[in-house]
C-alpha cells in the first residue's frame, strides 16, 4: 500500500525547512511590534518590552520540562490498574473502532 | 402523592414546554421506534434538539412554572438570561452531537443521548435545588450509558466509577438542599458559604465541576466512551456544574484559587499523555478552570466571561473530541504513540481539528479569543495579578497541549504508515457546523456578547491585545519547535500516569485488603483463645462435678457435661468451617 502512496507535503524535508522559516520570521515580526507602536498596560509586567514573547516561550519550557520530570514519578505501565504486570500486549481494548 | 398545584407565571401562554420535556418525549420515541428503517431513529436524535429549539425559543427570559408539592413550592422553568444562554448552548450541543452519532446504531445510546441533554437543560432551567437535585442524578444515570456502550471492560469499569462519583454528587446536594430548605425556601439562588448546607451544595457541584482532587471521574471516563459519547459527555455535566456555580455562588473569592489551580495542573498532565481523548479531558479541567475563576471573581465583566467562554468551550470541545473520535472510529486507536501522518488520508478532520485546536488555543478571530479574554482581563482589572499571571501560563500551557499537541501527533509527527478513510459525511458534517460557529464566534463575538447576562462594554480587538495574544501563542509554538527538533521533547509513551484517583483505585483496595487480613488473623486468634477458654471450662466443670457429686445416677450433672460437650464440639465444627 504505502508504495503506491504519492508523497505528501511533508514528506519532503524542504518543505518543512520553509514552512519553519516563514514561522521564525512571523515570530520575529511580532517581537518587533512591540517597539512599534505604544501600547497601553495594567500591569507592571506588560510594560516589559517582548514580555508576552519571553512568557510564553519560558513557560512552555518550564511546563514540558517539569512535566518530563513528573513522568519519573508518575508514569507506570500501561495496564497498572488492571494489575497484570506482565501482559504488555496491545490493551488498546476499543480495537474495532470501538464503534458507537 | 398530594396534587400538584401548577401555575404559569409570566405573560405568556402554557403553551411552552420545560425546555427537558421535548427531549424525554424524544428519548422515549426513539426507545420505541423501530429498528428499521434505519434511518429512523438517528433522523428522530437530530430532529428532537430542532424542536426543543423552535419551544425554547417561545420561552422568553423572565417566564416560570410554579408547582406546589408536599407544602414545597417547586419551580420546574424558571427561565432568564442566564439559563437561557445555556439552553441555546446545549440545544446547538445537542444538535450537533446527534448529526454526529448518526452511524451509531444501539437504542440505548441514542436514547441516552437524548436523555443526558434533556436532563441538562432540565437542571439549567430548574428554579429550585429539589428540581435541580432531580435532574443532577439523571445526568449522572443517562450519561453512564454512554460510557459503559463503548463495551470494554475497561470502560465498563471506568463507567462505574464515573457513577459513583456522580450519584455521590447528587446525596450531597441533596443533603445540602435538605438543610437549606429548613432555613428557608428550596429557591436557587446566589449564596454565601456560610452554612453546612450550602458547604455541601458547594461541595456537590464541586465534584460535578471537576474541582482539583475530585477531578478524576472525568478524565477515567471520558476517554473510555464511545466516539460520539465522548462528544455529548465533553458538552455537557461539567457545563452544568459551571452554570449552577455562576448561579449559586458568584463572587465567592475561594472559586478564583480553585480555578487556578484547575487552570494550570491539568496542563502538565496533558503534557504526557498520550491517549489524546485524555488530553482532551485534561483541557476540559484547564478550561473550565478559567470560568470558574471568572464565577469567583463575580464581575459584571467576569461572569460574563466565564459564561461566554462556556459557549466557547462547548463547541470548540466537541468539534476537538469529534475530531478525535473520527481518528477513533476509522483507525480504532487513541494513542499518540500509535498514531501519525493521518493528514494524508484524513485532510479533511485534518483541517477542522485544527479550527478547533486555533480555537482552544484562543487564536485571535477563532472563539477562544473572545471569551477567554474577558476573564483575563476581569482579573487584571480588580487587581488580581498573579491569578492573571497564572493564568497567562495556563493560556500558554493549553495551546501547547490542545493547540499542538492533539493535531501534531494525530495527523503529523511521524507517519504511522496508517491508511484510512476520511471520516464519514455525516462526521464531517458535524465537525463543520461547530467549526463554523467557532470562526462565527470569533468574527463577530457581538452575536454572542449581546445573549449574555450583564450588558456588554467590551471590545476584543484592539492591536495591544491582539498583539500580546499572538505573541504568547507564537512563542509557545517556538517553545515547541525548539523542544521537539532539539530532542528534549518528551515522547509519547504508552502509560497511566498517576493522578489522584491512585488513591482510590490503588492505594484503598490495596488498604482494605490490608485490613481485611488484619481482621482475619484478629477474628482466628480470638476464636482460638475462645476455645481454648472453653475447653478449661469444661474440663474445670467435669473436675469439680466428679468431686462434688458422689451419686452416679445425677441425672442433671451428666445433661450438664454433655451439652457442654455438644457446646464444644459445635465450636469446634464452627471454627472449622
Amino acid at each position: 500500500m504505502k508504495s503506491r502512496d504519492k508523497e505528501h507535503f511533508f514528506d519532503r524535508p524542504r518543505n518543512v525547512k520553509r514552512m519553519l522559516r516563514v514561522f521564525y520570521a512571523v515570530c520575529a515580526g511580532l517581537l518587533t511590534a512591540d517597539f512599534l507602536f505604544h501600547r497601553h498596560v495594567v500591569h507592571a509586567f506588560e510594560a516589559v518590552p517582548g514580555f508576552y514573547a519571553l512568557f510564553g516561550l519560558a513557560a512552555c519550557v518550564v511546563l514540558v520540562l517539569a512535566a518530563k520530570e513528573m513522568r519519573k514519578i508518575l508514569m507506570r505501565g500501561e495496564d497498572y490498574y488492571e494489575g497484570g504486570g506482565d501482559d504488555a500486549g496491545e490493551s488498546d481494548d476499543g480495537g474495532d473502532g470501538g464503534r458507537g | 402523592m398530594t396534587p400538584a398545584k401548577v401555575t404559569t407565571g409570566a405573560m405568556a401562554a402554557v403553551a411552552e414546554l420545560p425546555p427537558f420535556l421535548p427531549f424525554y418525549l424524544g428519548a422515549l420515541l426513539v426507545a420505541l421506534a423501530p429498528a428499521r428503517p434505519q434511518w429512523l431513529r438517528p433522523a428522530l436524535t437530530v430532529l428532537t434538539p430542532l424542536l426543543g429549539a423552535a419551544n425554547l425559543l417561545t420561552i422568553p427570559a423572565g417566564a416560570h412554572l410554579n408547582m406546589e408539592l408536599l407544602g414545597y413550592e417547586l419551580n420546574p422553568l424558571r427561565a432568564d438570561r442566564l439559563s437561557n444562554l445555556f439552553g441555546y448552548l446545549f440545544h446547538l450541543a445537542a444538535f450537533i452531537g446527534a448529526i454526529y452519532a448518526w452511524h451509531a446504531r444501539a437504542r440505548g445510546q441514542q436514547a441516552a443521548a437524548l436523555l443526558y441533554a434533556g436532563s441538562a437543560l432540565g437542571a439549567v432551567f430548574a428554579g429550585d435545588l429539589l428540581t435541580l437535585f432531580v435532574f443532577w442524578e439523571m445526568l449522572a444515570v443517562s450519561s453512564v450509558f454512554l460510557i459503559v456502550g463503548r463495551r470494554s471492560e475497561r470502560a465498563m469499569q471506568s463507567g462505574m466509577r464515573y457513577l459513583v462519583v456522580q450519584v455521590l454528587s447528587g446525596v450531597l446536594l441533596f443533603a445540602g438542599a435538605a438543610l437549606l430548605a429548613r432555613g428557608g425556601g428550596l429557591t436557587f439562588t446566589a449564596m454565601r458559604l456560610d452554612s453546612a448546607g450550602a458547604l455541601l451544595v458547594f461541595t456537590a457541584f464541586g465534584i460535578k465541576c471537576a474541582f482539583p482532587l475530585l477531578h478524576n471521574w472525568l478524565t477515567d471516563a471520558y476517554p473510555e466512551a464511545t466516539p460520539s459519547g465522548a462528544v455529548f459527555l465533553s458538552a455537557f455535566s461539567t457545563k452544568v456544574a459551571v452554570y449552577a456555580l455562576a448561579r449559586g455562588f458568584p463572587g465567592v473569592e475561594l472559586l478564583i484559587y480553585i480555578g487556578v489551580v484547575m487552570a494550570c495542573f491539568p496542563i502538565f498532565y496533558a503534557v504526557i499523555e498520550n491517549d489524546l481523548r485524555r488530553v482532551l479531558a485534561y483541557s476540559i479541567i484547564n478550561q473550565v478552570g478559567f470560568m470558574v475563576v471568572g464565577i469567583g471573581i463575580g464581575s459584571e465583566l467576569a461572569v460574563n466571561g466565564a459564561v461566554s467562554h462556556a459557549f466557547s468551550h462547548v463547541l470548540y470541545k466537541s468539534l476537538l473530541m469529534m475530531s478525535m473520535g473520527a481518528v477513533l472510529y476509522r483507525t480504532g486507536r487513541m494513542n499518540g504513540s500509535d498514531l501519525g501522518g493521518l493528514y494524508k488520508c484524513m485532510p479533511k478532520t485534518t483541517l477542522l481539528c485544527i479550527v478547533g485546536a486555533a480555537s482552544i488555543s484562543a487564536f485571535p478571530l477563532f472563539s477562544g479569543f473572545v471569551s477567554k479574554s474577558m476573564v483575563m482581563s476581569a482579573a487584571l482589572g480588580e487587581g488580581y495579578g498573579w491569578v492573571w499571571l497564572a493564568l497567562l501560563f495556563a493560556s500558554a500551557g493549553v495551546f501547547h497541549h490542545a493547540g499542538i499537541k492533539i493535531p501534531f501527533f494525530a495527523f503529523f509527527a511521524h507517519d504511522s504508515g496508517i491508511r484510512c478513510k476520511e471520516a464519514p459525511p455525516h462526521m464531517l458534517l458535524a465537525m463543520v457546523i461547530a467549526a463554523a460557529l467557532c470562526v462565527g464566534i470569533g468574527c463577530w463575538p457581538w452575536t454572542l456578547y449581546q445573549l449574555l447576562p450583564f450588558a456588554v462594554d467590551y471590545a476584543p480587538f484592539d492591536a495591544t491585545h491582539v498583539v500580546a495574544q499572538l505573541q504568547l501563542l507564537f512563542f509557545s509554538a517556538l517553545a515547541f519547535v525548539w523542544l521537539k527538533l532539539s530532542g528534549i521533547y518528551p515522547p509519547e509513551l504508552p502509560s497511566v500516569n498517576l493522578d489522584a484517583d491512585f488513591v482510590y483505585r490503588k492505594l484503598g483496595p490495596a488498604a482494605l485488603k490490608k485490613i481485611t487480613a488484619l481482621v482475619q488473623t484478629a477474628d482466628r486468634a480470638l476464636r482460638r483463645r475462645a476455645l481454648a477458654a472453653t475447653c478449661t471450662l469444661i474440663q474445670t466443670t467435669r473436675r469439680l462435678h466428679d468431686d462434688a457429686a458422689p451419686a452416679s445416677g445425677d441425672v442433671t450433672g451428666k445433661m450438664m457435661a454433655a451439652a457442654l460437650v455438644v457446646f464444644c464440639a459445635a465450636l469446634v465444627f464452627y471454627y472449622l468451617v
